[in-house]
């Protein structure tokens, strides 16, 4: 079997005296959608910040595509888009080329310009995710869904492995959801892409993902959404340690 | 009306220094005001004030002929540097190091003033800028450091952008953000110490923000949005020095004014050219 994208070995994090993630043993298949769900506050972004290398962890290890994540150096193979890309400064008037052009700043690098090549690909990219139409729209004037594309194809431009979407449908409309989800279908099945998307729209989730995750401090179920999906709600209010009406959505 | 800035020598220097300012004080002021640090530029004016009330100092007691530029721009780099580290210190209060330095740059400048036995014209003419007080010497520093803030700019335009627009998503991608904000900074602190002349200390981030908010209002995209807030800030600098210098106002009250009236035009444009149009979901 291939060697995963991502490995969590034993990994703890507190902020100051409270535990927010204990003994997190986990990996995210290649080529796999993972889907990250869980309470509000159970720690799913902080889960993130650590695979990120913007936080360390108390406890335990992090690999990331098979080297140790205090030694990686290819980030711009990992993507991110952040939970609060849909909350940035919509006044800041930069265009749909131009935020998907920073995505590409690291890794053209200091003292060196943008060629012709460059910006090509920055637009093939900004016409992969549908919004060609826009690339020279000011990214304040889009909609919450069109901005999150934006933000998808600035990660995009660098052909990442792996893509982390922290909870980016958020203030996003029901059927605008679904066009997102067969955005990243088909960023995963065909350009291969490993995806992670937390959530905590478990019943959308289900349908999309090739695994799941679940966490509150702990992680309290791994594997596939059949699997999830047979799980009682009993068995689910224990995995949550509270009811599970609180988290799951009805569509 | 023209003709007197190019007979007069220290006129046509105070003429091309202002052409200098009114390109380096929007461009540098176009991060500022989309990093919402207006206020930083105000403080850093006022570091510089305390470093030409020092240089003032030095040369009435001592007789040390430190020229007031240098001393300011000294001052105000190292108030720059203050201000990063105390933001450092404050994580969850970062604003906090703006008023602490600012007002340390105006204890300071009170502190020097009257060791040097009190105002004086010159002082005067730094607080509200001067058609009279720039000398060839004075041209060619400021000409110095507005080529090297225009080469520093142009060579790290990307990752001032990348950072400018998104500081968790630059540092997750390998930017070292921390020292591209030093630099940002740093070069923040020579532009007010080099626009201080001609604005004075009080007026000096007005030339910075003003032309960059009414640009704002009108540009499609960030680079657009830099190039029309240096001309705007070119207007302005022409029209309020000229205007200044025939109706004896320091230069520094007219250029404010034009920007102002620069603002309130692009308000008014774009009120009369907005349409509202529905966004299609894509
Ligand atoms: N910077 C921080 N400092 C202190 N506590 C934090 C910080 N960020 C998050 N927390 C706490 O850690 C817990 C987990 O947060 P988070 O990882 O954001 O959860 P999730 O993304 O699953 O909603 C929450 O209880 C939150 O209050
Ligand atoms: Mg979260």
């Amino acid at each position: 079997m291939e060697s995963p994208v991502v490995r969590f070995k034993d990994v703890s994090y507190a902020y100051e005296q409270k535990n927010v993630l204990t003994k997190i043993n986990f990996s995210i298949p290649k080529g796999s959608f993972m889907g990250l769900i869980g309470p509000n506050g159970g720690g799913k972004t902080t889960l993130i910040k650590l695979l990120l290398g913007l936080i360390n962890p108390d406890e335990g290890s992090i690999d990331l595509l098979d080297q140790p994540r205090d030694k990686f150096k290819e980030w711009n193979k990992i993507g991110f888009v952040s939970q609060k890309a849909n909350s940035f400064n919509k006044g800041f008037p930069a265009t749909v080329f131009e935020v998907v052009s920073m995505g590409l700043t690291a890794k053209v690098g200091y003292l060196k310009f943008l060629t012709k090549a460059h910006k090509e690909k920055i637009l093939s990219t900004i016409d992969q995710v549908g919004m060609l139409d826009y690339a020279y729209q000011n990214i304040g004037n889009l909609s919450g869904g069109q901005q999150q594309r934006v933000f998808i194809a600035r990660s995009l431009v660098n052909n990442p492995e792996l893509l982390i979407l922290d909870e980016p449908t958020v203030g996003v409309d029901y059927e605008n959801v679904q066009r997102f989800y067969e955005l990243l279908n088909r960023l995963n099945t065909d350009y291969g892409i490993t995806l992670l998307l937390v959530t905590h729209d478990t019943g959308t989730m289900t349908e999309h993902a090739t695994d799941i995750a679940c966490i509150n401090t702990r992680l309290h179920f791994h594997g596939k959404p059949e699997e999830y999906n047979n799980l009682t709600d009993r068995d689910l209010s224990k995995l949550y340690g509270h009811p599970v009406n609180l988290v799951t959505h009805d569509h | 009306m023209l003709a007197d800035f190019f007979e007069y020598e220290f006129l046509r220097h105070t003429f091309l220094t202002g052409l200098l300012i009114g390109v380096i004080a929007p461009l540098l002021g176009t991060f500022i005001v989309v990093r919402r640090l207006s206020l930083l530029a105000d403080a850093l004016s006022h570091v510089t004030l305390a470093g030409i009330a020092f240089g003032l100092f030095l040369d009435k007691k001592f007789a040390v002929g430190i020229t007031p530029l240098y001393g300011g721009m000294a001052f105000s780099v190292v108030g720059s540097i203050l201000i990063e580290k105390l933001r450092g210190v404050y994580q969850a209060y970062q604003e906090i190091a703006i008023p602490i330095i600012l007002s340390g740059g105006v204890g300071l400048s009170l502190i020097f003033i009257s060791l040097a036995d009190g105002f004086n014209t010159e002082l005067f003419n730094y607080l509200f800028g001067s058609v009279s007080a720039v000398s060839k010497q004075d041209f060619l520093s400021i000409a110095g450091i507005a080529i090297f803030i225009v080469l520093i700019i142009t060579l790290f335009y990307k990752e001032l952008v990348t950072l400018s627009f998104d500081e968790e998503h630059a540092t997750v991608s390998g930017i070292h953000a921390k020292r591209i904000h030093l630099l940002f900074i740093v070069l923040t602190a020579l532009v007010i110490a080099a626009s201080i002349r001609i604005v004075g200390v009080l007026l000096v981030s007005a030339l910075m923000t003003l032309p960059v908010a009414a640009s704002m209002r009108l540009a499609r995209g960030f680079k657009q949005m830099m190039f029309l807030s240096i001309v705007f800030g070119e207007l302005a600098v022409i029209i309020g020095l000229i205007s200044g210098y025939y109706l004896s106002i320091p230069p520094g009250g007219t250029i404010v004014m034009v920007s102002i009236a620069i603002l309130l035009l692009s308000i008014v444009l774009k009120r009369l050219t907005w349409k509202p149009r529905k966004v299609r979901e894509a």
